[in-house]
């Protein structure tokens, strides 16, 4: 229907994909999703019989309001980025890894037992670089199990890695309920509190965003250069893209495979680490707020480049705090938050389909 | 158009300055310019063209599946315009696709329910269908299981389920689309039975073939097209192949060289290769033996689809299973070895496919030398040089004319010829020793094409071995010292290009060299 | 005295799996007919959610189990037109779309339903079918089941008639096989697409209210639990055929409640680790069924996934 030639007296009009998009366009696409999703939150206020203004005050002026806003605002910032810049190398590759949460939250645990056993003799920065490392294997473990599943068995990585998210899930539930239960915890299911020598150390005194924040920027940084000036990183983008010129180069598809699943493990483990060791400093069953799976849409408002990444992260961080600020202010649900993710990403998808074609006249 | 006809009833079809126009950059293609074409009842009508004449969209517009852009069209002196196949079958219109529209994992019966204008209607019931079924194949001399599915069924027998499927709307009119392209002599001949039994009932036949030689065996009227335009109306009976030919190409295949011996020593052969399909549907190699010398053109000529793609993905290395005996070079068993490792000893190739294949699409040009020109130009220590590949982009683009908004352009943005010619721009600035080519000219315009074909003739006279995988005979005749003929996944003989007539080539392009060979 | 135990237990377990199993048999049978037609709807378990609130609000409202799992229905559908208007229509990534949907759907039910957490519906007496759910051994567990149960297997036996044996069902499976011979034979393969994605919808939907309505019955933030994305591994494991359907749902259903049962007879082990299996077992049947290409390809619908877009 939308794309079949439309008659008229001005001659015949066609829909088509434009040959190419060009640079601008790929980029005015989420700034328009993001005044679509504005639109679109403006006019739920309106329903929910709150004042629009005030509602999106609450999600994009607040959480910019001063200082120490600003460093929430960086400080959620940072597991969306890490998670998000791993997730993104996999899309270029074709691999559907959608499981970042889940390789979240096994960072989470390595990094959080790292953290509980007694290796005090290693110093503060021993011991901190020991559970980012581990946090970093626990993810890369969660994902190699895709990336083995797919490799020997060609198993969907998909369903692979979402069905790794709810074991993941319930791991942690167990460790917290079970064999890492804090004795003196009055039975709560959480992990006593990490030690001090594993205190992140901080960027700004008095806030609560650590040096992970930093790490995450220089993960971009990595990132870029990883896609855009490594030939392992053209690699694996030309398997994704065109898997025959991928032949035809003699590239591997399945290094593209393990390359990209054990990055983005590695990746999303890492920011577990930092999200444990960092403003948690305990583990509980609630240790993400669905980072892993918001960083799938900050990869694609993000386009699926590091600096764009950045920028989306940013966002999608307002996002999760517009969400807590509404339920203060405003008596409406946290759950808001989930919903303009939501229509976030359907935006954008929607703007990408109305830029990359346009109107030409046939006749 | 006013001459006698001793074939043929009353006009049935009659087309009138047909034109179709795709867009496309940097400009539009006019596939159909102006077509006027007449059919009668009764009459088998070829419409013969090289590939790219426009046969196809002519024949798309006359089923309905593309909307003419100008020009009339009367059935039986009535105006009629066709928006889509239900009404063109509605007037009597049945068609036999070139590339079957058949659904592999259906039954034949199933397959031919779908094709019948039935619509949506409650009738459930397949038992009505199986008999008229089973009336159509008995009397046309069909054999087909109505049960099996098509995905289990022979080339010649998936194009008996299209006819059978044509033949239950009882056309008035039958289109056939390079319906022997893939087919068996033997398949052939039956089909031609068929086709005749048909006419002589009263059924006009339109039958669009590039095959001269069974055009003169089957047709009474012949329409000549060559870029879109109508060149010719004659009775293929009264002619000889070269006159078609002539019509067809524009003039008759001519030597663009000399020839003269330039032949040095043997740089790759290919000993009894031997391949199952790589996956469904593709063609299996047989024991295929082939020699390439430097300073040589070897043509290897074909219809595509008959294991050109298995064949060339062996000679590149894409395909890893080769065993390493049986493809050499220089002597050194290489089977197996990959793309890369072939591409070090001087072996450059150019695919066909040019976006998805050769380049990757969404890749500019600069990206794009990454695939074939790895090396310390482009890369140190695994990190790429930006400088030294764009600088090796625009190398490629200022020696071979390639227009193009420049080296961050991405490759789906160019025209198909200079794509091409950034491509084997690519790979010849390689110093290659062998040099591969599916397809060079394939959808290129007429001047990079020129362009293209004297660029290999002085690769070939720089003593660099060359082969030329085509459809295109007029470049195979043109450039190549010797030709080999490809059919059925087996490689003819190979003979000089001087002792191969065109009737001898299109014999061998069915299959039939070994009786030739006992012939000769 | 023993015996009479077992059967009980058993006459409990054949029971539960059956209850189980239902809406990963609705959800998976609306998912088969949608990837017949060449889509692939990862939305499943957002649609699911959309609709298990959706219908818990309207049991609560009307405390009509029909209308609640009609309005579930109608919830899901909707969702789908959703994404199929973006994937069919505009041609964006089928994949992406499908993430899409199930992320607004987590985000939109978990915004919606706040209201309707720790609400309770009162379970509905189960009236079974008349004289066979008193016949003995299994009769009750067999017989004595919510009618959506029997809704269930009804829809796979319909479904299973209507691809095979239909000109309807088979003009489908032409549409997901190879869309470009189907438009060639003048099929609506675009509208086609639309309502198997649409109907897909409507049986996740089916789902989703059965699970918050029936099966639960009550409503919790993200209560379906990757029995959306579990149904979307029941297709490869079905081969994309019904009543394959049938079995891998009841027993992806029996695994579900293997910790109930495992507990019950005394096993210690955690319920967290118990509550793995369904996951893992996914993983598992994934992993053996995905290792023989062609099991699988036999009877997947070629063009799963592709775009179409007429006239190119």
């Amino acid at each position: 229907m939308l794309l079949e030639p439309m008659r008229s007296q001005l001659g015949v009009w066609r829909i088509e994909r434009r040959p190419a998009a060009t640079a601008w366009m790929r980029w005015a696409s989420p700034l328009l999703a993001l005044l679509l999703t504005a639109v679109i939150a403006a006019m739920l206020f309106a329903m929910l019989g709150k004042n629009p203004w005030q509602g999106l005050a609450v999600f994009f002026v607040e959480p910019l309001r001063n200082a120490y806003a600003l460093s929430e605002l960086a400080l959620k910032a940072t597991p969306l980025m890490l998670c998000a810049l791993g997730l993104a190398i996999g899309f270029r590759a074709n691999v559907w890894n959608i499981g970042a949460e889940g390789q979240f939250l096994l960072g989470a645990i390595c990094a959080g037992w790292v953290a509980l056993l007694d290796l005090a003799s290693l110093g503060s920065v021993g011991l901190i670089s020991l559970l980012l490392l581990a946090g970093m294997l626990g993810g890369m473990a969660w994902a190699g199990i895709v990336a083995w599943l797919r490799d020997r068995c060609n198993a969907n990585e998909i369903l692979v890695s979402l069905m790794l998210v709810y074991v993941a899930q319930l791991l942690l539930a167990w460790l917290v309920y079970g064999p890492m239960k804090d004795p003196a915890g009055f039975n709560f299911p959480q992990t006593p509190r990490f030690s001090a020598a594993s205190v992140l150390p901080k960027l700004i005194e008095g806030t609560r965003l650590h040096i992970g924040f930093v790490v995450a920027l220089l993960a971009a940084l990595a990132a870029w250069l990883f896609m855009f000036r490594a030939r392992a990183g053209h690699a694996l983008q030309v398997a994704g893209l065109a898997p025959q010129a991928a032949r035809y180069a003699g590239y591997s598809a399945r290094r593209a495979l393990w390359t990209s699943l054990l990055i983005s493990g590695a990746a999303a483990g890492l920011a577990g680490a930092f999200e444990a060791a960092g403003p948690l400093r305990q583990l509980t069953p609630y240790v993400s707020a669905g980072y892993g799976f918001a960083a799938i849409i900050v990869a694609f408002v993000g386009r699926l480049h590091p600096l764009g990444i950045v920028l989306a992260s940013l966002l999608l961080s307002m996002f999760f705090i517009g969400g807590e600020l509404a339920q203060s202010r405003l008596g409406l649900p946290n759950a808001l938050s989930g919903v303009f993710q939501g229509v976030l990403l359907f935006s954008l998808l929607a703007c990408d389909a109305l830029i990359l074609y346009r109107l030409r006249r046939v006749v | 158009m006013s001459d006698d006809r001793s074939t043929g009833g009353p006009p049935l079809l009659q087309l009138q300055g047909i034109e179709k126009i795709f867009p496309a950059e940097p400009q539009p293609v006019r596939a159909n310019d102006g077509i006027d074409l007449c059919v009668r009842a009764g009459e088998i009508h070829a419409v013969l063209g090289e590939n790219g004449a426009g046969k196809s969209t002519l024949m798309k517009i006359i089923f309905g599946l593309l909307r003419p852009d100008a020009g009339s069209m009367r059935w039986q002196g009535q105006p009629v315009q066709l928006a889509s196949p239900q009404a063109a079958r509605a007037l009597g219109i049945g068609m036999v696709f070139q590339h079957f529209s058949l659904f592999d994992s259906l039954s034949v019966l199933e397959n031919i329910a779908l094709g019948l204008p039935a619509g949506w209607s409650p009738d459930h019931s397949l038992t009505p269908l199986r008999q008229r079924f089973e009336a159509i194949t008995a009397s046309y001399g069909l054999q087909l299981d109505a049960d099996r599915p098509v995905q289990s069924l022979s080339v010649g027998e998936r194009q008996r389920v299209e006819l059978t499927r044509a033949l239950l709307g009882s056309p008035r009119l039958l289109i056939l689309d390079e319906p022997t392209s893939v087919l068996t002599p033997q398949a052939v001949d039956s089909l031609f039975v068929t086709l005749r039994q048909l006419a002589a009932e009263g059924c006009a036949i339109l039958y669009i073939s590039h095959k001269l030689d069974e055009i003169r065996r089957l047709c009474s009227r012949c329409t000549v097209l060559r870029a879109g335009k109508v060149v010719g109306e004659v009775d293929p009976r009264q002619c000889s192949e070269s006159q078609l030919s002539t019509l067809m190409i524009g003039a008759a295949p001519a030597a663009l060289h000399d020839r003269t011996g330039n032949r040095g020593a043997l740089r790759l052969s290919l000993h009894q290769l031997r391949l199952p399909p790589a996956q469904d549907f593709a063609v299996a190699l047989h024991a295929i033996s082939l020699e390439l010398y430097a300073g040589e053109i070897l043509g290897i000529a074909g219809v595509s689809g008959n294991g050109q793609q298995a064949l060339m993905a062996a000679l590149s290395g894409e395909d890893r299973r080769v065993a390493a005996g049986m493809l050499r070079i220089d002597g050194e068993a290489l089977g197996g070895a990959g793309p890369a490792s072939l591409r070090q000893r001087g072996l450059r190739y150019v695919p066909e496919l040019r976006l998805g294949h050769a380049t990757v699409p969404e890749h500019s040009l600069s990206q794009n030398v990454l695939l074939t020109r790895a090396g310390p130009d482009t890369l140190r220590h695994g990190w790429l040089r930006p400088a030294g590949m764009a600088a090796m982009a625009a190398a490629v683009m200022q020696r071979f004319g390639v227009r193009a908004a420049g080296v961050q352009a991405q490759a789906r943005s160019l025209s198909g010829g200079n794509l091409q010619k950034y491509i084997v721009g690519r790979e010849v600035s390689a110093a290659p020793r062998i040099l591969l080519l599916a397809q060079p000219t394939w959808g290129v315009d007429v001047g990079a094409a020129a362009q293209l074909r004297s660029e290999l003739l002085a690769l070939r006279y720089a003593g660099v071995a060359i082969l030329l995988l085509s459809e295109d005979l007029d470049e195979l005749f043109a450039l190549s010292d010797r030709l080999q003929v490809m059919a059925g996944g087996r490689l003819s003989p190979v003979v000089p290009t001087a002792q191969m007539t065109l009737e001898r080539l299109g014999r061998w392009m069915s299959g039939l060299w070994e009786e030739t060979q006992h012939a000769a | 005295m023993n015996e009479i135990n077992n059967l009980a237990l058993l006459s409990t377990l054949i029971a539960a799996t059956l209850s189980a199993g239902t809406p990963l048999l609705l959800a998976g049978l609306g998912l088969l007919v949608n990837e017949r037609a060449g889509v692939v709807n990862l939305g499943a378990e957002g649609m699911m959610l959309l609709a298990a609130v959706a219908g818990f609000a309207l049991a609560l409202a009307t405390g009509s189990d029909v209308l609640a799992l009609a309005g579930g229905a109608l919830a899901g559908a909707l969702a789908a037109l959703l994404f199929g208007v973006f994937a069919i229509y505009l041609n964006t990534n089928q994949y992406a779309t499908g993430l899409a949907l199930s992320l607004l759907g987590g985000g939109l039910s978990a915004f919606v339903g706040i209201d309707y957490v720790s609400r309770n519906l009162p379970r509905l007496p189960l009236t079974g079918i008349p004289w066979l759910s008193d016949l003995p051994w299994f009769g009750p567990a067999l017989f004595r089941q919510h009618w959506a149960v029997y809704l269930a297997l009804l829809l796979a036996l319909l479904i299973g008639v209507f691809l095979q044996r239909s000109r309807a069902g088979l003009a489908l499976r032409a549409v997901g096989e190879s869309p470009e011979s189907a438009h060639a034979l003048g099929l609506p393969v675009r509208r086609v697409r639309l309502a198997a994605v649409c109907f897909g919808g409507a049986c996740c939907g089916l789902a989703g209210a059965y699970l918050s309505v029936i099966y639960t019955p009550m409503w919790v933030e993200g209560m379906v639990a990757g029995r959306g994305w579990i149904a979307l591994a029941l297709t490869p494991f079905a081969t994309w055929r019904a009543s394959r359907v049938v079995i891998g749902a009841y027993l992806f259903g029996g695994v579900t409640l293997l910790q109930f049962h495992l507990q019950s007879i005394g096993v210690e082990i955690s319920s967290a680790l118990l509550s793995m299996l369904p996951y893992l077992a996914t993983i598992l049947v994934l992993a053996l069924i995905s290792r023989n290409p062609v099991w699988i390809q036999r009877n997947m619908p070629a063009s799963l996934g592709r775009p179409f877009t007429p006239g190119q």
